[in-house]
């Protein structure tokens, strides 16, 4: 393991009471100050993952080292160098926006400055309004600042944008941004791959407990996955067929007389990933 | 030392979020001074006591309140407060910070500490001012006030620690505990006279710590010539201290022994 390696995960295995196998064996590493995203279908395993990272489940075989420590026995000290922001977490109804995150700035060794986290997510106008006045998305905002709050090396983002319109979204990019040019390393997992494309250096596909593809996003799937695909329709039948020089068939095909229904595509990510997690799945 | 630093800040926060929720409020701070009120309205005609030695309703009701409020402030308040925090996330979220779980616990007694202590001297204030009720002036009387409720509070607090992991979900959290309280106060001699009760009644209600805080409450607040209406005929101060003491001990080791901030493996 490289000093650099902020998160390191070798064969990790996971089976619940029970039996399922959630996690099969699976292996990646981030570095710091990189923004790793792990995606794939719900039930894949990717909460399963994050969560024995954040040492909230205990796995069942592999290595885990989080910050250079076994997250399974990480203590009070390893707590303080993390952030985490969970898919689903109750908040203090009665506490203000203000009130819950200076508190929890207290726990803390060095947190951020409580007004400019505020500020950070958009809740200076609500800075003094109880957390169960706040709307949904908004309260989104406060788990994510409660999770920054404590200024950590390692950020976990386990969906955070579900429920945010688009300009929230927007805006939360640019804080996710923002954390990452001052250093922070970032796990996230998303269902939006306009997300993962936005902010991850690299991603991670899971399917059915197994990790189906690693790699810089615009890497992802490999350089095949990538080929452009030349559709069109003869005498009412759908043909297609991938090549790297698109423009060339395009050209037969109009010698031969004006092609039906011609199209030309580039796979976006979500082609790529949704090809992935087809396979996976055969 | 930031275990206890961390602990005085989650009092001032436990404390402030128990006084905005409204519910709780009215259940557990308000409830034992509004049934003081009932019952000193409802028999302000009606002596209680041994012929000669009679008092006020609210005289003979205020221990029994007072033990109620122990009772609710510390096991009912802190059992389905935590019960509620484990469903909806509220600890999962703590478990992922550096808070120390005694942190957290010295917030929680702390806050049932706090709220039971301005309970008790609303219900004793009331019951002086509003009803007349007369105040022990010797100083071991309060005293003997100060042990039982300390010692009460306590114990009540750390048994709700244990008892938060009965009910399986926060939203069953009232229904599970409620019945208990209820079926304790009933029996313990808060709504009805213990001296009242069967025998037999008052042998299990002697198993568990709210008969006897009622009774060191009554030694406090009520003449003299009341104690040969307890049970063997005495306050038996010495046994209200040591069936509380074994019960503050065996909920000490119920809460080590079940609380998690999360269940690992669900």
């Amino acid at each position: 393991m490289s000093m650099d390696d902020v998160v390191e995960v070798r064969g990790l295995r996971k089976t619940y009471r029970g039996g399922f196998e959630a996690l099969k064996g699976i292996d990646f590493t981030i570095e710091r100050g990189e923004t790793f995203a792990l995606l794939g279908p719900n039930g894949a395993g990717k909460s399963t993952t994050i969560e024995i990272l954040e040492g909230y489940r205990d796995r069942t075989g592999g290595e885990a080292r989080v910050l250079g420590v076994d997250p399974q026995h990480g203590g009070l000290g390893w707590k303080a160098r993390i952030g985490i922001v969970l898919q689903n977490t109750g908040e203090q109804p009665n506490a203000t926006v203000r009130e819950q995150l200076t508190h929890f700035a207290g726990l803390y060794p060095r947190p951020r400055d409580v007004d400019k986290v505020i500020a950070a997510v958009g809740l200076t106008d609500q800075a003094r309004t109880r957390i169960r006045r706040l709307s949904g998305g908004q309260r989104r905002r406060v788990d994510v600042a409660l999770g920054i709050v404590g200024n950590p090396e390692l950020l976990f983002l386990d969906e955070p944008t579900t429920g945010f319109d688009p300009e929230a979204r927007r805006s939360f990019w640019e804080l996710i941004r923002s954390l990452k040019r001052e250093g922070t390393t970032i796990l996230l997992t998303t269902h939006y791959l306009d997300e993962a494309a936005q902010l991850a250096d690299r991603a991670g596909v899971i399917a059915g407990g197994r990790l189906v593809a690693l790699g810089a996003i615009d890497e992802l799937g490999g350089a095949d996955a990538r080929v452009p695909i030349v559709r069109w329709s003869e005498k009412g039948v759908v043909r297609e067929e991938r090549t790297q020089r698109p423009g060339e068939l395009v050209a037969r095909l109009a010698a031969k007389g004006e092609p039906e229904r011609l199209e030309v595509i580039r796979p976006a990510l979500e082609d790529i990933y949704l090809d992935l997690v087809r396979e996976a799945a055969a | 030392m930031s275990v206890i630093a961390n602990g005085l800040s989650r009092v001032r926060y436990e404390i402030v979020s128990y006084f905005r929720q409204g519910d709780s409020v009215f259940f557990t701070f308000l409830f034992p001074l509004v049934m003081l009120t009932i019952f000193a309205v409802a028999f302000s005609e009606t002596p209680f006591g041994p012929p000669g030695e009679e008092v006020s309703a609210a005289r003979f009701y205020l221990p029994g309140m007072l033990a109620a409020g122990v009772l609710l402030s510390g096991l009912q308040n802190m059992s389905i407060d935590i019960a509620v925090e484990k469903s909806d996330g509220t600890l999962k979220r703590l478990a992922g910070t550096p808070l120390s779980p005694i942190s957290f616990f010295i917030g929680k007694i702390g806050q049932v500490l706090v709220t039971g202590a301005l309970q008790a001297a609303l219900l004793i204030l009331v019951a002086h001012f509003a009803f007349g009720v007369e105040l022990p002036t010797e100083a071991g009387a309060w005293l003997t006030f100060a042990w039982v409720f300390l010692f009460g509070v306590s114990t009540c607090a750390i048994l709700g620690i244990g008892l938060s992991g009965l009910p399986r979900s926060g939203k069953s959290a009232t229904a599970v505990i409620i019945p208990i309280v209820l079926i304790l106060q009933f029996i313990s001699g808060v709504y009805l006279s213990f001296a009242m009760l069967p025998t037999w009644l008052q042998n299990v209600a002697s198993v568990f710590p709210l008969k006897w805080l009622a009774q060191g409450m009554r030694s406090v607040f009520l003449p003299s010539s009341f104690e040969a209406a307890e049970p063997g005929g005495s306050w038996d101060l010495a046994g209200v201290a040591i069936f509380t003491g074994i019960w503050l001990v065996a909920g000490l080791i119920a809460a080590r022994l079940t609380f998690r901030w999360i269940r690992k493996d669900a």
